[in-house]
């Protein structure tokens, strides 16, 4: 009976992704409970060299296919030989990071395979009678799901970044690298990404960052939203948005927090003139510490803010941003 | 142009959520029900594509309980010509694989050049019916597009990732996921709404589509065991005084009691 777990390892230009050494850690629990080892699959030139770094952190075997045709992600590329390695790690569960690569995989293979998935779980265990089962937040973190698997295999899982650590490393540990063919040919393929848009000048995810300051409609202006990234550039922070300023054009839905867009939980999460609708709440309630800077007292955003400002941003903003310099300097 | 979209029947994003007596599913007293908001994106997609290749169909179709039909009278109001709904309750709490099944099986008979759908049923939040469908009609597929051109039987679609932007193209058919951002969905029209009401309707059971009672049931791949609330934030501490001394003191509070900044 499969007893292994097999982790997804996402790179992106040769390097691995952060969320997917995290799943590391989910790993080594469900691999201690089934009694199996921990097997990775790397895709995509120089994929064999990721052992060395993954090894230390519990990996036994890297599965690596590395060729050409896996450079940029191709869906039908990657679930083929995602499929190969689930049968060659005899896998009983699946883990990958529910990045944009991820969430996108995860569904896929599980149809693959005939098999259940669990999308963005937060918790993830196995039973002594080998149920997996995940705790997921739903309706945007507005509840808590707890979802079971009892027995399809392999039990495919997508974890949320930023909510498992990643394990510490044992030095000297080292993996067998197993070299997979990749089943298909560019000729196979329909339809792939050809090319990755980096913008000119990198500005921070929000789904990636540690610290985001958020903008509303209290800025009355789009040209206002001057005021928030000069603070998120004093912090090193993202710059976010809500779903008004959003729908009114005044910044890209990229930016935008909140059930429609990102659901994030940084460590520290900035609103600026943002009241709080019941929407935007459910994208940043689980976030370490919440600021909130509003002229309105009972904006719903103070019921979850662990520190309140009640003033006017235009005297408020600038002079935090100037102190946040000092302090940094 | 035959294009295929689906759309999810979910709680409104206004909604409060309550948990159910039986502890593992909401509590549906007085809930309003909508389209999930990013169907709208796919629905609106659709339109526009039929509508620049001057002839097509776009049918919209759902796997929800008989109240779906009027989410989907919804899309119909918005332009779209008919609709298909796979009947069942037990669809919401279903495994995802479950849906898809019966989703590709109605998509299938049409034989679309494209199925759209939105990124992701607002709600349940799982992303994952359109590569599950792709997979079970053997198409390729892309998810979470925000730009989409279409010529000569190719596609080129623009999907946002961590901090970049991946361009894929490929041929048609394909199943694409729709992100808000590619386009402003039209208001139905009081004219649209009335049209709506004479379109085609279809229903069919699960059992129509070879969706077993069973995989609806006990013999579902995964089940939902308990929903509960997160704990709630209590409010936190509200600074005092003039605008210099609060800023002094929150600063001071992020910079050496929550070591933040």
């Amino acid at each position: 009976m499969a007893t292994n777990v097999l982790v997804f390892v996402e790179r992106r230009g040769g390097e691995i992704k952060r969320p997917s050494l995290q799943a590391l850690s989910a790993a080594r629990e469900l691999a201690r409970s089934l009694g199996g080892r921990i097997d990775a699959l790397a895709l995509g030139p120089g994929a064999a060299a990721t052992a060395a770094e993954l090894a230390p952190l519990g990996v036994s075997r890297v599965l690596a296919c590395s060729d050409g045709l896996l450079d940029l992600y191709a869906p039908e590329a990657y679930v083929a030989v995602a499929e190969r390695a689930v049968a060659a790690a005899e896998a009983a569960v699946v883990l990958l990071a529910a990045t944009s690569m991820g969430k996108d995989l995860a569904p896929r293979l599980a149809a693959r395979l005939r098999t259940a998935a669990i999308s963005d779980a937060v918790e993830v265990a196995c039973d002594p009678d080998l149920t997996i089962r995940a705790r997921r937040p739903v309706f945007s973190g507005k509840a808590i799901a707890t979802v079971a698997i009892p027995s399809a295999r392999p039990a495919v899982v997508s974890l949320r970044p930023n909510v498992f650590p990643v394990p510490e490393p044992s030095p000297g540990a080292t993996a067998e690298v197993v070299e997979l063919v990749c089943p298909v040919t560019a000729a196979d393929v329909r339809a792939a990404c050809v090319r990755l848009e980096t913008p000119a000048e990198q500005e921070l995810d929000v789904a990636e960052a540690s610290m985001i300051v958020s903008g509303g409609r209290g800025l009355k202006d789009p040209a206002n939203f001057a005021l928030v990234r000069d603070l998120a550039d004093a912090l090193g922070a993202a710059v976010g948005a809500s779903r008004a300023v959003v729908d009114a054009g005044w910044i890209p839905h990229s930016h935008q927090v909140g059930q429609t867009g990102k659901v994030v939980s940084p460590n520290l999460y900035i609103a600026v003139g943002i009241s709080g609708a019941i929407q935007h709440l459910a994208g940043m309630s689980s976030s370490r510490r919440i600021v909130a800077i509003n002229k309105d007292p009972e904006a719903p955003i103070f019921k979850v803010a662990d520190y309140g400002i009640v003033g006017d941003l235009f005297e408020v903003v600038p002079r935090l941003t100037a102190e946040i310099r000092k302090i940094r300097s | 142009m035959k294009i295929v979209v689906a759309i999810k029947h979910v709680p409104d994003t206004e909604a409060r959520i309550k948990v159910g007596s039986d502890g593992a599913s909401i509590d549906e007293t007085g809930l309003k029900w909508i389209a999930s908001p990013f169907d709208e994106y796919a629905v609106e997609e659709a339109l526009q594509l039929r509508d620049a290749a001057g002839s097509g169909e776009v049918v919209v179709i759902g796997a929800g309980p008989a109240e779906a039909a009027a989410t989907l009278r919804q899309g119909l109001a918005m332009g779209a010509d008919r609709a298909v709904l796979v009947e069942d309750a037990r669809f919401f709490y279903a495994d995802g694989l479950a849906r898809a099944e019966a989703l590709a099986a109605v998509a299938r008979a049409e034989s679309p050049d494209l199925v759209l759908m939105g990124k992701q049923g607002v709600g349940p939040d799982e992303s994952q019916t359109a590569p599950m469908v792709a997979e079970l009609l053997g198409l390729p597929h892309v998810t979470a597009v925000t730009r989409l051109e279409i010529s000569g039987g190719r596609f080129t679609a623009h999907r946002e990732i961590e901090g970049a932007v991946e361009v894929h193209e490929g041929t048609l058919p394909v199943v694409l996921s729709i992100d808000k951002g590619i386009n402003e969905p039209r208001y139905a029209s009081l004219k649209g709404i009335m049209a709506a009401k004479k379109k085609a309707l279809e229903t069919r059971t699960p059992g129509d589509v070879g969706v077993s009672d069973d995989r609806l049931g006990r013999g579902a791949l995964l089940r939902w065991e308990a929903l509960s609330l997160p704990p709630a934030r209590g409010e936190g501490r509200r600074f005092e005084g003039d605008v210099d001394t609060q800023v002094g003191e929150l600063v001071r509070v992020l910079h050496e009691v929550e070591k933040l900044i």
